[in-house]
């Protein structure tokens, strides 16, 4: 007629109130710990993304050449440092590079972009080999460029936005009054190249006048060495090598300082709500020794009564849990834009990345601390004498 | 039938005896009695008497310091040494019910759950229906589905007699049942009382003050000083 869940349960809705703040506490503390082990795994996975998409693992640039580009961006001013292209053939070359792709950054300052003027990048591409390593490249209009010195141009899907250009459309190469047809409109990958515009690589030299360029992209074989050919690198003469994933360790140590003291405040939290749920229930006892007692005196063995408040304290935390988990999957967006104002960088995509698995982990882990808290006020309930408890004592 | 066969609870030589700091106190000196099956047997006597203590004692929730008990023909006591919190339950939800002064419902059960409750730990063969037909039995059909904070005093204790009796037990044990109940409640918790055992053969062990009440039983003995003064 009535189950000891049930029981279990109507003995919560007691004290309304004091049910209500201790779930409170395990709701925030279980919204916390899913965001957070969300973050930790959003985090990894869009970084990894941002490289991969990259297509390549390593640049080799113009030493000095990063910092100039940052100057040119601000300023619109000062040239770039260039490379010769036959560097790209040399390393080409090495046994542990599977491709290469030359490039060329350039950067016209636009008078008509936005309030003032602004910077166009562009990015001139060989589009022999620059569209192979990036196979993942999606068009949401149009195709690559035909021919190395097409007078045509791809935009990035926020590029192709902000200018309000469709394919067929044409588009004036600022400072050099260079007409360029937008030949297609690539699909929004979260990454740099959303804003970029791409030409080919001869194209873009002849409209500034070089026959150089600033970066080569190396792809590396599956298996090979790349910390042997990073070191080779390094032996060219005034180049500065960039590896991703040195890039990426470095951002993940970063991080990771900043994910343990995250996770220690978690834990915290995890723990203050483990001794909120010890105050109740063991309050909860307290109050309740004579009907304990009766219960007792009715047949309930100190298993049951065990059971029984046990069952409380994981309706207790399986209630906060899933709550907590809901309202994390709920405010994930707002995570996310509120862990991205905070990070000195952040990739692009999902950055707190919370699914099933990870709910059914946290969900997993609040009851089981639940239950580890319930243990005491369980044990202390199972061990009442009924006689005791009928005069008035534990 | 062998002799005695009907006496449901012997106690010989009962005693129990309290620790309080040095001193030791004697709340039971050597109670020997016999219930017989359907008795209404009700314990008068002054405060500090010894009657709360011997009905304990009787309802297998302490254990004596000295002396036998058995009940049903099955010594519980005197056999060997005291038993266990676990053993003891045994017993008590096998053969006793329990009512005492304040009623101890649960405030967020409704009337029916609170019925139920003990078979939520423990279910006697052939108690299905029991819940629907004590509810009937002690006019309390028609508050089934109340909360406990919406009835009476004098239905609480129906709610508790009913609970005590849902897991069908040979001996109802009652300490100060009206203690908390006026002079018409208490007429009807004893007439209810007084049904059960003339009709439905009940055995019951009662505790009380109330020299009315004690009146209803068919045997009234009266303690003083830890021991058996008057049957």
């Amino acid at each position: 007629m009535i189950s000891r869940h049930q029981i279990a349960f109507k003995n919560l809705l007691r004290k309304k109130a004091r049910t209500f703040l201790t779930l409170v506490g395990i709701v925030l503390s279980s919204w916390v710990l899913v965001s957070l082990l969300g973050f930790n795994r959003g985090y990894e996975a869009a970084l990894n993304r941002d490289i991969d998409n990259l297509g390549y693992q390593i640049m080799v640039m113009a030493k000095g050449c990063p910092y100039e580009a940052a100057t040119m961006m601000l300023q619109g001013g000062a040239g770039l440092r260039y490379i010769e292209e036959d560097v790209a053939k040399g390393i080409e070359s090495r046994p542990e590079v599977a491709g290469v792709t030359p490039i060329l950054m350039q950067a016209f300052f636009d008078p008509n972009k936005g309030d003032g003027g602004g910077i166009a990048g562009y990015y001139g591409v060989d589009m022999q080999t620059f569209p192979a390593m990036k196979p993942f490249l999606r068009f949401r209009k149009g195709g690559w460029p035909q021919g190395s010195e097409a007078a045509e141009a791809v935009m990035g899907f926020e590029a192709a936005e902000l200018e309000q250009r469709e394919v067929g459309d044409s588009i004036l190469v600022p400072e050099k009054n260079v007409e360029l047809k937008v030949v297609g409109i690539l699909e929004r990958t979260g990454t740099q190249d959303d804003g970029t515009i791409f030409v080919p690589l001869k194209t873009l030299q002849q409209v500034a006048g070089l026959d150089k360029i600033t970066t080569i992209g190396i792809k590396v074989k599956k298996d090979a060495d790349i910390a042997k050919l990073e070191a080779a690198l390094y032996q060219l003469p005034d180049m500065q090598v960039v590896s991703f994933s040195q890039v990426k360790q470095t951002i993940m140590k970063l991080i990771a300082t900043a994910r343990v003291m995250v996770l220690s405040i978690a834990v915290i939290a995890l723990l203050i709500a483990m001794v909120g749920v010890v105050n109740t229930v063991l309050m909860s006892v307290m109050e309740r020794r004579h009907e304990i007692g009766i219960l007792k005196t009715m047949g309930a063995m100190p298993g049951d009564i065990f059971r029984l408040v046990w069952t409380e304290t994981l309706l207790l935390c399986a209630g906060g849990g899933v709550v907590g988990i809901g309202l994390a999957l709920a405010f994930a967006r707002l995570s996310d834009l509120l862990v991205r104002r905070v990070l000195p960088y952040a990739p692009g995509g999902e950055l707190v990345a919370i699914d099933l698995k990870l709910c059914a982990l946290t969900l997993l882990i609040i009851v089981a601390v639940g239950l580890l808290s319930g243990v005491y006020p369980a044990w202390k309930a199972g061990r009442v004498r009924p006689l005791d408890a009928i005069r008035g004592g534990l | 039938m062998t002799p005695g066969a009907d006496v449901i609870l012997e106690a010989r030589g009962l005693t129990r005896l309290y620790g309080r700091g040095s001193e030791q106190v004697q709340a039971l000196k050597g109670v020997s009695l016999q219930i017989q099956r359907g008795d209404f047997i009700s314990f008068t006597g002054p405060s500090g008497s010894g009657k709360t203590t011997l009905v304990n004692l009787l309802g297998c929730l302490d254990n004596p310091t000295a002396g036998q008990l058995d009940v049903a023909g099955r010594r519980i006591f005197g056999g060997g040494g005291p038993l266990g919190e676990r053993d003891l339950t045994r017993i008590r939800r096998e053969i006793f019910g329990y009512i005492f002064q304040n009623f101890y419902l649960i405030p967020t059960l409704t009337v029916a759950e609170n019925v139920a409750l003990p078979l939520a730990f423990y279910r006697k063969p052939g108690v299905e229906g029991e819940v629907d037909r004590l509810l009937t039995l002690l006019g309390m059909e028609h508050r089934r589905n109340h909360l406990p904070g919406q009835i009476s005093g004098g239905e609480m204790q129906r709610v508790a007699i009913a609970r005590a009796l849902v897991n069908k037990p040979a001996v109802l044990l009652a300490d100060e049942p009206t203690g908390s109940l006026d002079t018409q409640r208490t007429q009807e918790i004893g007439e209810i009382l007084q049904n059960l055992s003339a009709q439905a053969g009940l055995t019951i062990v009662m505790v009380t003050h109330n020299p009315a009440l004690a009146a209803l039983g068919s045997r009234r003995i009266e303690m003083r000083d830890g021991q058996i003064q008057d049957t």
